[in-house]
């Protein structure tokens, strides 16, 4: 489904990826591990065609969605056109709305008012905590909440394919299980997840696959069982 | 000063203070959603005096062309409006396009894009100093002025039409910016730029939305300030536009309640100290306070120190 082949990335003349590929298969839950600084934020970036000087500018390779090149797509298009959703590291929600705010800001670009609903209905059972603070300002939300929120907002742009970059960050490790668990819930009923996580453990638990990357350059690939078996990753990644 | 010269001092400061909120509000939309001052932003309102003096004679059949048919003149004055606000947007849009959106897109500083507005307003002021030489236009009169008295104050037709036009803004923008999508997106641009994209909406597509409401307010002011004063200049959105920036900044810049009550509170405080003091201590006075206001609260009324982000 999402196809990166021998990528290439810069911030402003320094490359930062240097040539990885990675394929993501439809229905899939797919993690990108590694230490901070190893290019996994970049390939999400990258992914999303965001603009530079945020994300980077990719100089070389290629980045396919079902058999269509991402490379001249807008990000907005990325989202509201490909289904391609992204829940950014630190969560970017926005916290001069409230909740409700943000969920609907998120359905946009959307037509399929039918359809919206139903998934307004399926991100307030998924975390029953939204739907509490529904009317409430989002700066007021503690971090796990807005971690919901931020998973719960990519799911109402519509998306078939959601990216995570480092949702475990900040959370308390019972709200990173419960996290983990519904990303687990999410994917089994057909939303596939890509995942980029510095915590090995609780990745490798929930996904199918995953990727080790360092410094810009994919370094080990198998079944999340296979990696955790692996000697260096235990060693490296896995406490 | 008696009560009657109060109250009519409070009425007079009323109608002042509505100009000042109108052009406030473009500078507080557009600093909103791109953290851009535009200090074109006066030349917008003097472009849109100027384009209603053109419909509104064209209409009349005084300018070059005569009519084959004759319209009342609340017709033209309406039509006029309508007809201003949409083609001053357009000019407001076309600066977007051709000035802001080219640095924009080249990650420029924000220092360069607020001097463009710098340059791009001496251009809309000398281009129609070039165009239409130094001479001034005498707006016509659209309206009859009716005075109305009232245990001794004293308003007229166009009075009433200015507060009204005024708060009507006011409501119709704050319904926007609460109610509607692209309204949220302006909001969320102000806090987080880079996420807005994310929900699947074009970031360029909410810009020329906000500068089509401020150039329209501008445009709306500029028919309703020419129908008041109908000496049209080319200079004329220069001392009111820097004014208007300053109620804005006084209110919250941001904030579109803040572009009202800065508007307002300056016209009171502009009346109020030229009815004590001679005029020629008019804008010192006024502006002392500001000072002394903002050196206590530097972000304005309704402003917020920016939450830094993590």
């Amino acid at each position: 489904m999402l196809k990166i082949e021998n990528l290439h990335v810069s911030y402003g003349g320094i490359e930062a990826l240097h040539g990885i590929s990675l394929q993501v298969n439809e229905g899939e839950m797919v993690a990108l591990l590694g230490a901070n600084g190893a290019g996994k934020s970049t390939t999400l970036m990258s992914i999303m065609r965001l603009p530079p000087p945020e994300a980077p500018r990719v100089t070389a390779g290629s980045i396919t969605y079902r058999g269509v090149d991402l490379l001249p797509v807008a990000p907005h298009i990325v989202v509201a056109k490909h289904g391609i959703g992204l829940v950014p590291e630190g969560r970017r929600v926005f916290g001069n709305l409230t909740v409700f705010e943000n969920l609907k800001l998120a359905t946009y670009a959307r037509k399929d008012m039918v359809q919206v609903s139903k998934d307004y209905e399926r991100v307030f059972s998924l975390f029953p905590r939204l739907a509490d603070r529904r009317n409430q300002r989002v700066e007021t939300l503690s971090g796990g909440e807005q971690q919901m929120l931020a998973t719960g907002r990519a799911f109402m742009c519509g998306a078939r394919f959601i990216l995570l970059d480092e949702p475990s960050m900040g959370l308390a490790p019972l709200l990173m299980q419960e996290l983990f668990k519904v990303l687990k819930e999410i994917n089994r009923s057909g939303t596939t997840i890509f995942v980029v996580e510095q915590n090995a453990n609780i990745a490798l638990k929930y996904a199918h696959r995953a990727y080790l990357m360092e410094a810009g350059y994919i370094v080990k690939e198998g079944t999340a069982k296979d990696m955790a078996n692996k000697e260096e990753m235990k060693k490296a990644y896995l406490g | 000063m008696d009560i009657q010269s109060f109250f009519q001092n409070v009425i007079n400061a009323f109608q002042w203070g509505s100009f000042y909120a109108l052009i406030a509000l473009g500078y507080t939309l557009v600093y909103g959603v791109l953290l851009l001052i535009n200090f074109a932003h006066g030349d917008i309102f003097m472009v849109g005096a100027y384009i209603g003096f053109f419909v509104a004679t064209f209409l009349l059949g005084t300018y070059a062309i005569h009519l084959p048919f004759h319209m009342p003149h609340l017709v033209i004055f309406v039509a006029t409006l309508v007809i201003t606000m949409i083609l001053t947007a357009g000019v407001g849009v076309t600066l977007e396009r051709v000035a802001y959106r080219p640095l924009r897109r080249k990650g420029a500083g924000r220092l360069y894009i607020v001097i463009t507005a710098l340059m791009a307003g001496l251009i809309l002021e000398n281009g129609n100093l070039a165009l239409l030489g130094a001479s001034r236009k005498a707006f016509p009169e659209l309206i009859h002025d009716t005075v109305y008295k009232v245990a001794g104050v004293t308003f007229t037709n166009n009075w009433i039409l200015v507060v009204l036009a005024t708060l009507a803004v006011f409501l119709f923008l704050e319904t926007i910016v609460r109610k509607t999508k692209i309204g949220m997106a302006m909001r969320a641009i102000s806090f987080d730029r880079m996420a807005v994209p994310l929900m699947g909406i074009p970031i360029d597509t909410v810009i020329v939305f906000t500068f089509i409401l401020g150039s329209s307010m501008a445009a709306l002011a500029g028919v309703l300030f020419a129908s008041a004063y109908p000496v049209l200049e080319p200079y004329m959105g220069a001392m009111i536009g820097w004014k208007a920036f300053i109620a804005a900044v006084v209110g919250g810049i941001g904030e579109i309640r803040g572009a009202f009550v800065g508007g307002f509170l300056l016209g009171f405080i502009e009346i109020f100290v030229a009815a004590v003091f001679p005029s020629t201590f008019r804008d010192l006075i006024s502006f002392g306070i500001l000072l002394v206001f903002l050196s206590f609260k530097p972000t304005g009324i309704f402003g917020v120190a920016r939450a830094q982000k993590i």
